[in-house]
């Protein structure tokens, strides 16, 4: 503390500074006669303070902190809530998905079923009506076709009987009826 | 550390290192009676205001964000709050009160303290040592009172090998006795020298070469002093909560 | 002549505020490096850390109450 400037008046000082401070020692920590005082507020001002803590703030900080704590443990679980539901939602949503396309898949296979029912059915008629009809149309061919034939062999005989006339000989019918049923039967 | 003066003739270096720690009334002059209000009884008195201020006022909304003001209130409750549970368990949780008392108001007072000509009632043995003597003979009554004569256990170190028990029992009885001490003079004389030291430099700061260093060296001391005001009321509290750790459980 | 033989006693207690530095370096020293070690540990030790400081500090602050007691008492 002391320079070299110092050294010299130094004791001097010292002894001056004690004379002035000739009542109270040289720390004003261990000057004694203000201790009383001291003590006397320092107990006032902790007693005070014990029962600012004590009366409002403390309690007040609890209550607000544990209140934080009830706040935050509340949403917490409300959020879990919310959350299980939105899952709860998901799963309706996918169920009613799933539940829609397989009714989707049913109606268009029902739709199919009856289509194809329908065109069984008219395939069905249709086939009997084409059958109908190519039995008409057989039984009408056959029935030109022995038409045809009966006008054959009668030409075929009247044709026979004028050519063998022409010819000059008798032509016995019996004959040549039954010469031109073998032919035509050839 | 004396009060030394050089007189202005010398060279200008005046030191006053210990004046900022006088206990002078407040109103006037005259003698300091007990009743007297001092520099100290002001300072002290802005000390519960602060405490008031910080716990009270910025509670007084008592919202679930909490404000700036109320963020503070909380982190110095969680703050002891958690050190008494650590330390003491559950059952030192009936004492958390008195401890904050005394952490809110040490912490308050030395910070008060570090204001430029402002007085530090923490600096003074008289008050660290009532408080240091309010919480060794609350612990020793709290320990007797709880155990009975099993608090004498504390003493009779039961781990160690048996010739030297008594010897610990001497050793640990002097600790025990010598924890008081310990406690208020870590405290005061912790703050002092630190405002000392800045005192000192101040004085220096008439040279006008050295200034520029002087006013340098303040700052730095005054930061420390910031930390070195906090950690000391943390180790006076944690102290605290070790001693009443011992009344609750004098076990080992 | 006493007073000044005091003072020496006085200058040569406060080398016992040194000693206690040395003791809290070593707390806080031993603690960094086991905090370095096993940094998830170290937090929930440092109560521990300030309750170490402050005994070794204590035996400091007896040195420190020699001086005073020899500057201001004797």
């Amino acid at each position: 503390m002391a320079t070299e400037t110092q050294s010299d008046g130094l004791a001097d000082a010292i002894g001056v500074d004690l004379a002035e401070h000739a009542s109270t020692p040289g720390m004003p920590q261990l000057d004694f006669s203000t201790w009383g005082n001291q003590i006397f507020w320092l107990i006032l001002a902790l007693i005070a303070t014990y029962f600012i803590l004590s009366r409002v703030a403390l309690p007040r900080i609890g209550a607000v902190l544990a209140e934080r704590q009830g706040t935050i443990t509340n949403d917490i679980a409300a959020a879990e809530d919310l959350k299980a539901k939105a899952v709860e939602a998901e799963a309706a949503y996918d169920k009613a998905l799933v539940d829609a396309r397989a009714e989707a898949q049913n109606i268009v296979a029902q739709a199919k079923a009856d289509i194809q029912a329908d065109l069984d059915v008219a395939i069905s008629k249709a086939d009997a009506e084409i059958a109908v009809k190519a039995a008409e149309s057989e039984k009408a061919i056959s029935d030109i076709r022995a038409s045809a034939v009966e006008n054959v062999k009668v030409v075929a005989k009247d044709t026979a009987k004028e050519i063998i006339a022409a010819m000059g000989g008798k032509a016995d019918a019996k004959t040549v009826t039954a010469a031109v049923t073998a032919r035509m039967k050839g | 550390m004396a009060t030394e003066t050089n007189g202005a003739e010398e060279g200008g270096l005046v030191f006053h290192p210990m004046d900022q720690f006088e206990v002078q009334p407040f109103f006037g002059d005259g003698a300091v009676a007990w009743y007297t209000i001092t520099n100290s009884t002001f300072w002290m008195a802005l000390a519960v205001l602060a405490t008031f201020v910080i716990l009270v006022l910025g509670s007084s909304k008592r919202s679930i964000i909490p404000t700036r003001m109320q963020s503070v209130a909380e982190l110095a409750y969680g703050f002891v709050y958690k050190m008494v549970e650590d330390i003491c368990g559950k059952e030192g949780l009936k004492y958390f009160p008195y401890i904050m008392t005394l952490f809110m108001f040490i912490v308050c007072a030395n910070f008060l303290g570090l204001i430029p000509t402002a007085f530090t009632p923490t600096s003074h043995f008289a008050v660290t040592v009532v408080m240091a003597m309010a919480v060794f003979l609350t612990v020793t009554i709290l320990g007797f009172v709880k155990n009975g004569t099993a608090f004498l256990g504390l003493f009779w170190v039961a781990s160690a090998p048996l010739a030297l028990r008594p010897i610990l029992a001497i050793i640990e009885l002097i600790s025990y006795f010598v924890r008081p001490v310990s406690h208020s003079i870590r405290l005061a004389g912790n703050v002092m020298a630190g405002h000392a030291v800045i005192k000192v430099f101040a004085g220096f700061a008439a040279i006008t070469i050295i200034s520029p260093v002087s006013v340098v060296a303040i700052t730095a001391m005054y930061g420390l002093e910031v930390l070195v005001s906090f950690i000391q009321a943390y180790v006076f509290t944690i102290l605290t909560c070790v001693y009443l750790k011992d009344a609750l459980h004098p076990g080992h | 002549m006493e007073g000044e033989l005091a003072h020496i006693g006085a200058g040569l207690a406060a080398i016992g505020s040194g000693a206690a530095a040395i003791g809290v370096g070593n707390v806080a020293g031993n603690f960094l490096s086991g905090a370095l070690r096993n940094p998830s540990a170290a937090a929930g030790q440092t109560a521990t850390l300030f309750i170490g400081i402050a005994f070794a500090e204590a035996l400091g602050i007896f040195a420190f109450l020699v001086a005073l007691l020899l500057m201001f008492a004797v």
